[in-house]
C-alpha cells in the first residue's frame, strides 16, 4: 500500500494553494474540537502533522512563515502565550524542510520513526517555553507526540489520495 | 574558491536557517512582551473575532449532542427531578425567609456599629464553551464577553463554590483562570474558627494547597474554607475548598495542608459570573521601612 503510494507520486496533480490552505484549516478545526479528560492527554496535534506533511512534500510552497502564522492563530484559540505555538511550529517546519529529502527516502512505516523526533522536538519547545515562563511542566503532554507520530501514516495516505487525479481509474 | 559555492539557479529568498532565526527571535520577542506587558491584548481580541465563529462551529456537534441528549431524557427522570426540586424549593424558601430576617437584623446591627454595609452581588449566567483546552493552562472559556459587560477580575462560581476569576475578556467570550491554576491565590478563612489563610492553586485540577500555616495552627481534616473578603476581589463567605490532608512534620516550619476545591467545573455547563465588584478604599502607601522589612509580601498579593 505505502509503496504504491510512493511510486505513483509523479501522477499527482500539481498542488494548489487553496488545497494546502484548506488542509491546514481542517487541521486547525480538528485541534479546536472540545477535547476533554483522557482524550485531551491523547490529543494528537493535527496542525503539526499537516504542516510537517507539506514541509516535507512541498518545501517550496509551505515554509516557516506559514507555520508561524498558523501558530499565532492556534495561540489565540488556545489562550496560550503569544508565540508559543508559533515558535514550536517554526522549529518543526524548519526541521521538516531541512530533512525532507532524507524523510521521503523511506517508506511510510520508517517515516513514522523518522518524524517522531521532529514532533518530539516541537512538543519539547512548547513545553520548555511554558516551563521557563510559568514554572510547571506536565509530562502527560508528551503522550500527544506519540499519538501524532502514529497518525503520520494515515494523514499521509489521506492527503496523497486527495492529491491524485480523480479520473485515473477510468482511463485504464 | 567559487567551486565551493552551491549552485543557485532559482532565487528562493532567504534560506530556511535565516528564516528560522528571524521567526524564532520574533516569537521570543512576542512571548516576552506578552508575559511582561499588556500591549498585545487588543491584537489578541481582534484575532479572536476572526477565530470565534470557527470555534463556535467546532463546538456545535457536541452542543447538539447535549441538546439531543436533554431532549430524550426520560419522562420518569423528569418527574423525579421535578418532585425533588419542589421539595428542595420548599426547604429553601423556608431558609430564605429566615435569611431575610437575619439579613435585616444583621444590617440593623451593622448600622448600629457603623460598619460598612455588605453588598448583594448581581449575577450573570454564562455557559462553558471550552474546558481545559490546553493541558498546561487549564482555563475555561465562557460564552459571555465584553458585549455582556463582563469585566476582567470578576469572580466566577457555580452553585456550590468559587470556580475562578475572569482574567481576559474578548468581545463575545471571556477566559476564566481556575483557582486550581498554578500559584493562583485566594484569601480564605476557616469556617469553623475564623482562622485566616491564603489558599494557592497547585496546577492540578483536584488539589489546592494551604501554604505558610504554622505547624501549631488549628486546622483539621474536613474543615471548610470560605472566602474572607479581604483584598476586595472575592465577596465574603463563598465556599472555596475542603481540607483533605494535614501533615505536621516538625522538621519544616510550616504544615503541609492539601485541600480539594468544592466547586466542580466538570460537573456543570453553566456558571455564574458575579458582577459588581466591591469597591474598597485605596490601600494606603506602604512606607519604605515596612517595605524593606517584608519585600516578599508586597509582591505576592499582586495576582
Amino acid at each position: 500500500m505505502s509503496d504504491r503510494i510512493l511510486n505513483d507520486q509523479e501522477f499527482q496533480l500539481p498542488v494548489s494553494r487553496i488545497f494546502i490552505a484548506a488542509s491546514l484549516f481542517v487541521a486547525l478545526l480538528l485541534d479546536w474540537l472540545p477535547w476533554q479528560g483522557i482524550w485531551l492527554a491523547l490529543r494528537p496535534d493535527f496542525v503539526a502533522l499537516v504542516l510537517l506533511y507539506w514541509c516535507t512534500h512541498k518545501p517550496y510552497h509551505v515554509g516557516i512563515s506559514i507555520a508561524w502564522t498558523v501558530g499565532i492563530l492556534a495561540d489565540v484559540a488556545d489562550a496560550s502565550l503569544f508565540g508559543q505555538h508559533a515558535l514550536a511550529y517554526s522549529v518543526l517546519a524548519f526541521s521538516g524542510i531541512v530533512l525532507h529529502r532524507r524523510i521521503l527516502m523511506f517508506n511510510l512505516r520508517q517515516q513514522t520513526l523518522q518524524i517522531f523526533p521532529l514532533l518530539l522536538l516541537a512538543y519539547a519547545v512548547y513545553a520548555a517555553v511554558h516551563w521557563q515562563l510559568r514554572g510547571n511542566i506536565s509530562w502527560e503532554y508528551f503522550i500527544g507526540s506519540v499519538v501524532s507520530a502514529l497518525l503520520w501514516a494515515p494523514v499521509t495516505i489521506l492527503l496523497q489520495t486527495l492529491r491524485r487525479p480523480r479520473a485515473a481509474s477510468d482511463q485504464l | 574558491m567559487e567551486q565551493n559555492q552551491p549552485l543557485n539557479f532559482f532565487n528562493r529568498g532567504p534560506s530556511p536557517a535565516v528564516r528560522l532565526v528571524f521567526f524564532t527571535l520574533f516569537s521570543l520577542l512576542l512571548l516576552f512582551v506578552d508575559v511582561r506587558y499588556r500591549y498585545l491584548e487588543s491584537i489578541r481580541s481582534g484575532l479572536s473575532v476572526l477565530v470565534y465563529p470557527l470555534q463556535r462551529l467546532v463546538t456545535a456537534p457536541s452542543k447538539l449532542w447535549h441538546e439531543v441528549d436533554d431532549f430524550f431524557s426520560s419522562h420518569n427522570s423528569l418527574i423525579r427531578d421535578n418532585a425533588e426540586l419542589h421539595h428542595q424549593h420548599t426547604l429553601d424558601v423556608a431558609q430564605l425567609l429566615q435569611l431575610e430576617a437575619l439579613k435585616a437584623e444583621n444590617q440593623h446591627l451593622r448600622n448600629l456599629l457603623m460598619v460598612q454595609q455588605r453588598a448583594d452581588y448581581p449575577m450573570q449566567l454564562a455557559e462553558i464553551m471550552y474546558v481545559e483546552r490546553d493541558i498546561f493552562n487549564r482555563k475555561i472559556l465562557l460564552d459571555k464577553g465584553a458585549q455582556a459587560k463582563v469585566l476582567a477580575g470578576q469572580v466566577v462560581m457555580d452553585d456550590s463554590g468559587i470556580v475562578g476569576q475572569v482574567t481576559r475578556v474578548y468581545p463575545w467570550m471571556s477566559e476564566v483562570t481556575l483557582i486550581t491554576d498554578k500559584d493562583h491565590a485566594v484569601p480564605v478563612q476557616v469556617l469553623r474558627n475564623g482562622l485566616r489563610a491564603v489558599v494557592f492553586g497547585s496546577g492540578d485540577t483536584g488539589e489546592l494547597a494551604l501554604r505558610y500555616m504554622p505547624i501549631s495552627s488549628d486546622i483539621q481534616n474536613g474543615d471548610v474554607l470560605v472566602t474572607s473578603g479581604i483584598d476586595g476581589t472575592y465577596p465574603v463567605g463563598l465556599p472555596v475548598a475542603k481540607v483533605i490532608h494535614v501533615e505536621r512534620d516538625p522538621a519544616y516550619p510550616f504544615a503541609r495542608i492539601l485541600c480539594a476545591p468544592i466547586a466542580g467545573v466538570d460537573k456543570r455547563r453553566q456558571l455564574l459570573i458575579l458582577s459588581g465588584l466591591l469597591k474598597l478604599p485605596e490601600r494606603p502607601e506602604v512606607t519604605e521601612e515596612i517595605a524593606t522589612n517584608k519585600p516578599k509580601n508586597s509582591r505576592r498579593g499582586g495576582r
